[in-house]
């Protein structure tokens, strides 16, 4: 089972921090071109993520860069460096339509032929962050089948929204439909940063909504953070406890040669059994809630 | 009056001889003549007139404590006051010496400080001494050390200049009450012991019997007030910070996970986490695993921080035994839990004394700058050369423990911390057992048996030289330093003897 609970963010152009952050145990690093990068920065930056992509220390982790729009001049400076230097996933900011990845696309794929990469093994994941990008999220989720998952951003979309963040109800409607979006297209779903790394309460309740919503993960700005949100994404000794009897109880019951399975007196159903190897799953791949 | 005076002059009695008769119950004690003076008789109006009945002369040594660390402002202030009245030559021996101690510098230009004994030094006093501002290089000791050398005759200390928040007027001195708390007395215990003058530096004066008397009053000698001894706010600035860096966190759960499965940690163990970012922060890691095995420490020694006092009053760690205070909690736990110990440098880490606690503990978590492929640990020059550390009692604990865990990051922005061989050797490799970074864990050869155990819970374990030259394949190879031959520091190890020399840098 591939876990993508956390994506953490790395500044493109912080060479001490790339040149070792894979020390820590997030699924997946996501070097930053884009906001986290100075305009003065944007070559050094494409340089030195080019040349942490090809480190063999992080040849067994998911490697994800968020280039420039296309419509800057950087975006194809950076989409060339990264595909050739073998990048898992180009996340694409600010994605508004299914045009935008299909543009995306289509300059992949120019780059792969060039560099003799396999076509269609560099994978998209498109970042949503404004009211277009949520009302076409379904489109946008669906454009391409080298899409693995769509993200929201909240800050920008917050501002297109004319508001500002708050206590969540604010992003309750993109949630919900960029998360509707990717479950509809069968691809991930990542929530919005967390910004305030001190404040692990506000951290740890927000993380149990956007669980309990059913995303697959969120992106981060701290390393601090990634323990804390792989914890909360665990399942409970409890939960383990009960799939466990569950799966056992099924395999009893198929044994016996026994259509319906029972446990406890009640009735267990194919999705209730699908639900706890899920968690098996998940506690073989993450451990158990501490 | 009796004729014992006639009677001892005419006396053939050999066994009386020479024997001085009674002259006055206060002939010898001429201060219990007066009710006044009997009680007043140590206090001084000034520091000079401390220095003066004192009898310091040129070519002494003066002795200080450094429990303000950064705060400190004894130091400083005793020296400027010598330098008015003239003293030239003297021997500065200070527990250690920070970055606030830049000060100094002055009254090493102008001859009045000639000669170092220090633990350490920081800031612009170490780049001065490291670029041969003195003439004679200086002695860089651990704790343990500095007792030692005392001990041995070598540290003969003349008069002792010993900041306390309080002090009552026969000079029962305390760091516990008052306004400038530092908490441990814990140096200053010994150069009361042993030096020949003691002069107390009290920021108040408070009634007789001043309780506790971590400094007794009759070790002392002179007591002056003084309006402020040091900003005990400062005291946990520099080495003992508290950190939220992710890296350094990383590295102390690593340790966590290393204290858990070491062997050591059992029912009753007892530990020590020295300063440092990491090694302190492995104290808030440890908590959860503690309660995971059902155990209790028997006691935490050495440089005391508010996580140690955390784990006390949780009732986690049952004595703290403290020789130096690193915050404010551990000052305010010292005053107020009668489990929590003071303790001289001598009891905790003296290896001529006749017992230290050092002894006893099992685990000791260690910062590092430097460590090396035979696991040798600098602790006081940076990677340029520089003094810019502190001896501490890192080499005491690691001589002691029965597992000394090192922790350091393994590239600080660009530079190795796991090197082919470190620029000065504070503490012996083999006294270290295993080596913590962010990228894994190395332990030393000679400990097969920790080895098995970390790699049996599934920890990181890789070769030192492993960890050097993943360090090396991010970093490059650093060129060497350039140093010219003359020699700015000698690092003496525990016992006396001269474990490594620091030159000169070039440039």
């Amino acid at each position: 089972m591939t876990l993508r609970r956390s994506m953490l963010f790395l500044p493109g152009s912080n060479a001490a921090m790339l040149s070792t952050a894979f020390v820590f145990e997030a699924d997946s690093f996501m070097f930053d071109l884009e906001d986290a990068v100075s305009l003065r920065e944007k070559d050094t930056a494409r340089l030195l993520v080019y040349h942490a992509l090809k480190m063999p220390a992080y040849a067994k982790r998911e490697k994800v860069v968020r280039i420039n729009p296309l419509s800057t001049p950087f975006g194809r400076l950076d989409l060339e460096a990264v595909v050739r230097a073998g990048v898992d996933v180009v996340r694409l900011p600010k994605t508004d339509t299914a045009e935008d990845v299909a543009d995306l696309e289509t300059e992949v794929e120019r780059i792969e032929r060039a560099c003799g990469r396999e076509v269609g093994s560099t994978r998209l994941m498109a970042a949503i962050e404004s009211a277009s990008g949520v009302v076409n999220a379904l489109a946008i989720a669906k454009a391409s089948p080298r899409i693995m998952g769509i993200a929201l951003a909240g800050f920008d979309y917050v501002m297109d929204m004319q508001t500002q963040r708050g206590d969540g109800t604010e992003l309750f409607y993109a949630r919900c439909a960029v998360l509707h979006a990717a479950r509809a297209a069968r691809v991930d779903a990542f929530d919005v940063v967390f910004g305030d790394v001190n404040d692990e309460a506000g951290f740890l309740k927000e993380v149990d909504l956007i669980k309990r919503l059913g995303f697959t993960g969120k992106s981060l700005i701290n390393p601090r953070q990634i323990e804390l949100l792989h914890n909360a994404f665990a399942p409970a000794q409890e939960e383990v406890d009960y799939a466990r009897r569950v799966v056992a109880a099924a395999a009893q019951a198929e044994e016996k040669g026994l259509g319906v399975v029972s446990l406890n007196g009640k009735m267990v159903d194919a999705p209730v059994i699908a639900m706890a190897e899920r968690v098996l799953q998940r506690a073989a791949a993450s451990g158990v809630r501490q | 009056m009796n004729d014992i005076a006639d009677r001892l002059a005419g006396a053939s009695t050999p066994a009386l001889a020479g024997l001085e008769p009674y002259a006055g119950f206060a002939a010898k004690t001429p201060y219990l003549a007066s009710r006044e003076e009997k009680r007043s008789r140590k206090l001084c109006a000034s520091l000079e007139e401390a220095v003066r009945k004192a009898g310091l002369a040129d070519g002494m040594t003066i002795s200080f404590h450094h429990a303000f660390r950064e705060g400190d402002k004894t130091i400083n202030d005793v020296v400027a006051a010598l330098a008015t009245m003239g003293f030239k030559n003297l021997t500065l021996a200070s527990s250690s010496l920070l970055s606030c101690n830049a000060p100094l510098i002055e009254h090493i230009k102008s001859g009045v400080i000639s000669r170092i004994y220090t633990s350490g030094m920081r800031g612009k006093l170490a780049e001065a001494l490291s670029h041969g501002l003195m003439d004679e290089p200086v002695n860089i000791h651990s704790h343990g050390g500095r007792v030692a050398l005392i001990q041995s005759g070598e540290l003969k200390i003349d008069v002792a200049f010993l900041g306390v928040s309080t002090a009552d007027d026969f000079g029962n001195a305390n760091g516990v009450s008052g306004r400038s708390r530092c908490g441990s007395l814990g140096y200053a215990m010994v150069d009361a012991q042993f030096a020949a003058k003691v002069v107390l530096l009290a920021e108040e004066i408070v009634p007789f019997p001043n309780a506790p008397a971590s400094i007794r009053h009759d070790q002392v000698d002179f007591v002056v007030k003084v309006d402020q001894i040091g900003d005990p706010s400062k005291i946990s600035i520099g080495a003992a910070r508290i950190t939220s860096n992710p890296r350094e966190l990383l590295i102390a759960k690593f340790a966590a996970d290393v204290v858990e499965h070491c062997g050591f940690f059992e029912q009753g163990f007892s530990l020590q986490t020295g300063s440092g970012a990491s090694a302190t922060a492995v104290t808030r890691f440890i908590e959860n695993r503690m309660r995971k095995r059902g155990i209790t420490a028997s006691f935490a020694l050495g440089g005391i921080t508010g996580s140690i006092v955390d784990l006390h009053k949780k009732g986690l760690i049952e004595t703290i035994i403290d020789t130096q205070s690193f915050d404010a909690d551990a000052a305010e736990s010292l005053r107020t839990s009668p489990r929590h110990l003071e303790v001289s440098t001598n009891q905790y880490a003296s290896p001529r004394g006749k017992a230290a606690y050092v002894d006893q503990v099992d685990i000791v978590v260690l910062s590092a700058l430097e460590v090396d492929l035979d696991f040798n640990v600098n602790v006081i020059t940076g990677s340029d050369g520089v003094m810019r550390g502190a001896s501490g009692g890192h080499s005491d604990v690691a001589a002691g423990a029965n597992l000394a865990i090192v922790v350091a990051p393994l590239i600080r922005s660009r530079i190795p911390t796991v090197v082919r061989r470190v620029n000065t050797v504070v503490t012996p490799g083999e006294c270290i057992g295993v080596l913590v970074t962010d990228h894994g864990v190395a332990v030393n050869p000679a400990r097969p048996e920790v080895a098995e155990r970390l790699k049996a819970a599934g920890l990181p374990v890789l070769s030192i030289e492993e960890l050097h030259e993943r360090a090396v394949s991010i970093t490059g190879e650093p060129r060497p330093i350039e140093y010219l031959d003359k020699v700015v520091g000698i690092v003496r190890y525990r016992d006396g003897t001269v474990i490594d020399v620091v030159r000169q840098v070039k440039g």
